[in-house]
């Protein structure tokens, strides 16, 4: 009995006991529905139907039609995240000067509610030839005849703005927010001039936010599927990574080489994500509120 | 506040309200497109529908089976939402309190699902749960719905329960609270904020959770979300306006627990709290 109470005595100092233990339930659930999948995909991709444990990635990279899908999707997926990023900045700096800028953050914020389909659905119509955008164009001149913004790279880079955006400015403006005023105005006062506390003030403090923006926007950007099907041209110009891992999954049924294009698309990813990271070293890191905290 | 009264700040401010509007006309435009063709007779080469009727609801409702798509979406939503709350909330109060030798491989292993895009373990997962036999059934839906909520609904409650004093539970516990009485009388009522509001961002994230859906949903355990996808899809077959009826069902659905959600929380305080002066 004497050692068993030592024993928990002993974890308990480490910081494990009963309160610990409630973590157990949901560490579970993560390994057993994210890890075990993701090794089980890990060993199915090297267990290709035919030819050596490395086929399928051979197949893939020699393979123009799939190997090319990576460059598709990273042509749609990195301009628009950047985009989303340089707009959504100066907007966060207005918003902030604002007293109550609760109104037009729930109005920012509304394109999440349609969800992609909805959005792919409504900008189809709204894009398409003979819809509002285009007819707008053609009275006040500004173009002959329709321009084509569906069913092509625009279609999808219009959704992915659309339903990227509320994200995006979301954490800009947390982050510009957390930043203390006092700073600026500490840089006003010595006479720095906008621009100037912008780029020695502002923007030291925020690359690592805006870094970590950039990661969780692209994340979402370069797993865009149901636009890139039903705006875009998913036969070509955005056969993007993610359809060629459903039709290989769903349509083909061939479970290992979709699994193969899933892992392949997750380091992909991962490898953005690291080295945009790592150039976040080059930057200040530190608090980006005043003294009290 | 410094308020710069120049003329470029004045024209650079101008330049990012009318950016802001060009954004949100576009919007509403697109918005504005879909529930009118909802509700037009015919509507082909002319800026307004030729008439309206409402016709296209009641088709909709039939043709596409919303009765059992919304039952379905709904029971997912909530199921989803409350072993979600149990799981993340115990969970981020033990992350939350202790400190212990492997805590950073818990967290990271808590922040891996929502870094790697839902397509790239959804497909794994999918595999997995049609060999288990749970595929195309509810379960396997919700259980593919809750990898990405799980980890959300902690890492939004840690913080919260970080400003609650550990002072509060242990008075409680000197005025004899067992663990239940600290949980329902003293905790619960002090991150209820908190729970909602993570509960209310999980609802409208699994509404609108498409990829897992679609890849483990069968006929019967199918969203509206991923119906929705169907009936665009073999878009052709069905009138667009009864298709347009059915994502104007879908927005309605999911902006009445945003702006709920919007009650509770104020969304520019998700990362970092900085009082204003």
């Amino acid at each position: 009995m004497n050692t068993t109470i030592s024993l928990r005595q002993r974890l308990a100092a480490r910081g494990i006991d009963g309160i610990t233990l409630l973590l157990a339930p949901a560490v579970a659930f993560v390994l057993a529905l994210f890890v075990y999948p993701f090794f089980y995909g890990l060993m199915l991709s090297f267990a290709p139907k035919t030819g050596g444990w490395l086929a399928n990635y051979a197949t893939f990279f020699s393979d123009s039609y799939l190997y090319d899908t990576i460059w598709t999707t990273l042509w749609v997926s990195v301009p628009v995240t950047l985009f989303n990023l340089v707009i959504a900045v100066p907007i966060a700096f207005r918003v902030r000067l604002m007293s109550n800028p609760r109104l037009l953050t729930g109005i920012l914020v509304l394109p999440i509610t349609l969800g992609t389909v909805l959005v792919a659905e409504g900008l189809l119509n709204y894009l398409g030839p003979q819809g509002w955008f285009n007819r707008t164009l053609l009275l006040f001149h500004i173009i002959d005849k329709p321009v084509r913004l569906v069913h092509n790279y625009w279609g999808v880079f219009a959704s992915l703005l659309i339903t990227g955006f509320p994200f995006t400015f979301l954490l800009t403006l947390s982050y510009v927010t957390g930043i203390d005023p006092a700073l600026e105005q500490a840089a006003a006062t010595l006479g720095a001039r906008a621009s100037q506390r912008f780029r020695t003030i502002f923007l030291p403090l925020l690359a690592p936010g805006l870094a970590i923006t950039f990661c969780l926007s692209f994340v979402q950007a370069f797993s865009v599927f149901p636009s890139a099907v039903v705006l875009g041209d998913p036969a070509g110009s955005t056969r993007v990574i993610s359809i060629a891992a459903y039709q290989a999954a769903f349509e083909q049924y061939d479970y290992p080489m979709a699994s193969t294009i899933a892992m392949i698309m997750g380091f992909t990813q991962l490898a953005i994500v690291v080295l945009v990271l790592a150039a976040r070293g080059f930057f200040y890191r530190g608090a980006t509120s005043g003294g009290k905290g | 506040m410094i308020r710069d009264t120049t003329i470029g700040a004045k024209l650079w401010a101008t330049a990012v309200w009318v950016i802001v509007g060009f954004f949100l006309l576009n919007l509403f435009a697109m918005v504005a497109t879909v529930i009118v063709s909802s509700f037009s007779t015919r509507w082909l080469r002319s800026w307004l529908p030729s008439g309206l009727t409402t016709n296209w609801y009641a088709s909709a409702w039939a043709e596409f089976q919303l009765n059992q798509i919304l039952v379905v979406t709904f029971q997912v939503a909530f199921t989803v939402v409350l072993i979600s709350a149990i799981l993340g909330v115990t969970a981020a109060y033990a992350l939350a309190r202790r400190d212990f030798p492997g805590k950073p491989i818990v967290m990271l292993l808590f922040l891996l699902p929502l870094m790697v895009p839902p397509i790239t373990y959804g497909i794994p997962l999918a595999t997995v749960l049609y060999q288990s036999g749970l595929g195309g059934t509810f379960w396997g839906v919700v259980l593919a719905n809750l990898v990405p909520t799980v980890p959300f609904v902690i890492l939004i409650m840690i913080p919260f329960i970080e400003q609650i004093d550990p002072k509060i539970e242990a008075a409680a516990r000197v005025f004899g609270a067992n663990t239940w009485k600290l949980f329902f009388y003293v905790l619960l009522p002090l991150l209820m904020p908190g729970i909602l509001a993570s509960l209310l961002i999980v609802l409208v994230r699994t509404l609108a959770m498409f990829e897992l859906t679609f890849f483990v949903s069968g006929p019967s355990s199918q969203t509206l979300v991923v119906a929705l996808y169907y009936a665009v899809f073999a878009a052709g077959v069905r009138a667009i306006q009864s298709i347009d009826a059915m994502a104007v069902i879908y927005m309605v659905t999911t902006l009445i627990w945003l702006l709920i959600a919007l009650r509770f929380i104020n969304p520019t305080q998700l990362v970092t709290r900085v009082k204003r002066g």
